[in-house]
């Protein structure tokens, strides 16, 4: 009876998850279902889900009109460099904050966090004048840059949330065995946060891969990454939402590969330290 | 006089060579839309002209609206042609951030520009950016629907036989509506559409004084009109439609009626994309008997922003794309449906133009719209649909709102009325207009 009860619980949690996982994945999913219909398919009423004549037209079109390679090495470089110079600069800060605070340790991670709290187009003009003066505009440096102060805040807390977890005798151990600060931060608590800095990178490769108002706004013909290429489909006055549909599963495949062979680094991380 | 051939041979590699000399790569900022990216796809014609490369950025058209004008505001240098519009246009000229086009060759024959695209796109005489297509609005109506309800559409139709039309054509059984207008916020959306209805019924946005002038009777009766008809013979959800929306619901046969961009001619005639092809016919915008039709007059165009250091390249650039050479070449490759309309007179008098359906009356949409005179009590603003002041498209897109909430029903009429001459008169007495 108690079997029972606990597989009919089991079975109503996972059709639950399941719900809820096709739920979430929905407006992903329709949006590659519309990249293999035509324009008139796309827009049709009542909207038609999987019996259509499925075509790779939209791709072809794209494929010819668009640079993909440039926008995707783009996309790649700025987000992938971005998220290494955001951990190289962020592991030593929380390190200190999660090992050796201060009183104001708790102050300053709330005021970096508070950046947060501004809106991005509040100092559009002040970095579009910084970037013409150093010559960044429209470059992957200057995006690299500006991606990963964007979200080292986000990086600095999570790390200070992982090395918290990791108990602190640990690293005094090491000291007495003659390990010096980088051996320290290198040999053992790298290591052992290793769950918690790839979920990290993944994380904010995903959101710096996905950044669209700085990315369109400090690029042009050069730079551009992904969220451009996706943009240039889009229009107020033409139907091309088959072919917009066909550029957003060619920006999002990469990122959807990656997070499918990663989620379960990416589980761990983000659970890590959840549960006691 | 014979020539020595190796000397001619030098000769040409030489000036070939002078010429690539000075090749550059231009960086073009654009909307997407039809026409923009045929353009995209022939761009091979002008490199091997003048051996210039092009790069494109399209984008939206607003999130292109926002990175140009940040561009030039700072002068980034990011672009060296702009796709601008209308409104920008003068603007920016009295702002000195465009290059004046007073410098333009023979062969680009500017006087073949139609006079009001010309007039639109120019500050004291000068045109600051040369119209790529030009575009109004019209009325596209289904010809058969028309003819089952026992009705024949007037080439210049009133807004009342619009409305009695639009009621007798609905069937919502069949989940045809009468009528189809935008009524999406925006003032590129939405508000576009009732404003440029607003001059037809003798509203204005202000007076000769820039007072603002929501208070009066004829906004009253403009909003009054669009509501009580779109209530009763527009589709449901209308006060969130837009030119796409629209568009869709027309091209499957569920608009009898639809008054939008005179573009949109080519998109429902064509049977690849509509299911209403073969049965679509054309009239100018509705009047009411005042002087006014509801027509509006807009021109995506191409400028160079001043601080460009290809100024040279990016004009050969303007010449080629806006020349008549260019629309020679669309109409072999694409027909002559596809070439971009509106801009030039020449092609208005060609014969195997003629024969398109929606030519004509693309031409008399534009030539009734004066955006130097557009409403019938005069006011101190150029622009059919907008007021060409920088201001503009901020109060407009806040009143849209208004306007369209007031569609939805969240507010009344009168409601949205007030809350708009407030909005309005606020902004103005900020920016020091009063």
């Amino acid at each position: 009876m108690a079997r029972s009860i606990t597989n009919n619980r089991k079975a109503l949690n996972t059709a639950i998850a399941w719900t809820i996982g096709l739920l979430i994945f929905f407006p992903i999913l329709w949006t590659i279902l519309t990249s293999f219909k035509t324009e008139a398919q796309a827009i049709a009423d009542p909207p038609i889900f999987l019996f259509f004549d499925w075509t790779l037209e939209n791709y072809a079109v794209v494929q010819e009109r668009s640079n993909y390679t440039r926008f995707l090495m783009n996309s790649i470089i700025i987000a992938g460099g971005s998220t290494l110079l955001g951990v190289i600069i962020a592991v030593p800060a929380a390190w200190s904050m999660a090992f050796v605070p201060s009183n104001r340790t708790k102050d300053i991670l709330l005021w970096m966090l508070s950046t947060k709290m501004l809106p991005a187009v509040g100092v559009l003009y002040p970095i579009y004048l910084i970037f013409i003066k150093m010559g960044l505009l429209d470059s992957r440096i200057g995006l690299t840059v500006i991606l990963m102060l964007i979200n080292l805040p986000i990086i600095v807390w999570m790390l200070y949330t992982y090395f918290r977890e990791i108990p602190g005798e640990i690293l005094e151990a090491a000291r007495m065995d003659g390990a010096s600060l980088r051996d320290e931060i290198l040999y053992v608590l790298t290591p052992m946060a290793i769950p918690g800095i790839a979920s990290t990178l993944l994380l904010n490769f995903i959101l710096a891969w996905n950044e669209a108002f700085w990315t369109l706004n400090l690029t042009a013909a050069k730079a551009a990454p992904l969220t451009a290429f996706i943009a240039s489909y889009s229009s107020p006055e033409g139907l091309f939402y088959a072919k917009l549909s066909a550029a957003s599963t060619m920006a999002i495949a990469p990122i959807l590969i990656l997070g499918w062979f990663s989620q379960k680094q990416l589980v761990r991380g983000l659970t890590f330290g959840a549960v006691k | 006089m014979k020539l020595n051939a190796p000397l001619a041979l030098a000769g040409a590699v030489a000036m070939t060579a002078a010429s690539f000399a000075q090749a550059e790569t231009l960086t073009i900022a654009t909307v997407n839309n039809g026409d923009m990216i045929r353009m995209q796809g022939l761009t091979a014609d002008f490199t091997e002209k003048t051996g210039h490369e092009v790069e494109w950025v399209t984008l939206e058209e607003n999130v292109l609206r926002q990175r140009v004008t940040t561009d030039i505001t700072t002068k980034g240098g990011s672009f060296d042609i702009m796709t601008i519009g209308m409104y920008e246009t003068p603007i920016w000229a009295k702002n000195g951030w465009l290059v004046p086009m007073d410098n333009l060759s023979a062969e680009y024959n500017a006087d073949d520009i139609l006079p009001a695209m010309r007039n639109g796109l120019s500050y004291e005489g000068t045109m600051y950016a040369a119209p790529f297509y030009g575009e109004s609005s019209m009325v596209m109506y289904r010809t058969d629907l028309m003819e089952k309800a026992g009705m024949e559409m007037p080439t210049a139709p009133t807004w009342e036989f619009i409305r009695d039309a639009a009621a007798a054509m609905t069937d919502r059984d069949n989940e045809i509506n009468g009528i189809c207008l935008r009524g999406k916020a925006g003032w590129g959306e939405g508000g576009a559409v009732i404003t440029a209805m607003s001059n037809s019924f003798g509203a204005r946005w202000f007076d000769e004084n820039w007072n603002p002038q929501f208070d009066s009777e004829q906004w009253a009766n403009t909003l009054n009109f669009y509501k009580g008809m779109m209530d009763a013979s527009g589709p449901s959800g209308y006060a969130t439609n837009g030119f796409n929306e629209n568009l869709s619901l027309f091209q499957q046969g569920k608009c009898g009626m639809w008054i939008d961009a005179t573009v949109a001619a080519s998109f429902v005639t064509n049977p690849n994309d509509s299911t209403v092809a073969d049965s679509v016919g054309f009239a100018l915008a509705p009047d009411n008997g005042l002087g006014k039709r509801s027509n509006w007059l807009w021109a995506w165009a191409l400028a160079i922003p001043a601080g460009t250091q290809k100024q040279e390249a990016a004009q050969q650039f303007i010449e080629w794309a806006t020349g008549t050479d260019y629309i020679e070449l669309v109409a072999a490759n694409e027909g002559w449906a596809n070439v971009p309309p509106g801009a030039r007179t020449s092609l208005y008098e060609n014969p195997n133009y003629k024969e398109v359906p929606f030519a004509q009356m693309t031409l008399d949409s534009i030539l009734s719209a004066d955006p130097t005179n557009p409403t019938v009590d005069p006011v101190p603003y150029v622009g059919v649909q907008f007021a060409a002041i920088p201001e503009f498209a901020g109060i407009a897109t806040d009143v849209s709102q208004e306007f369209s909430a007031a569609y939805a029903g969240q507010q009344t009429v009168e409601e949205a009325l007030a809350k708009a001459q407030a909005i309005t008169n606020d902004a103005m007495e900020a920016a020091g207009y009063k």
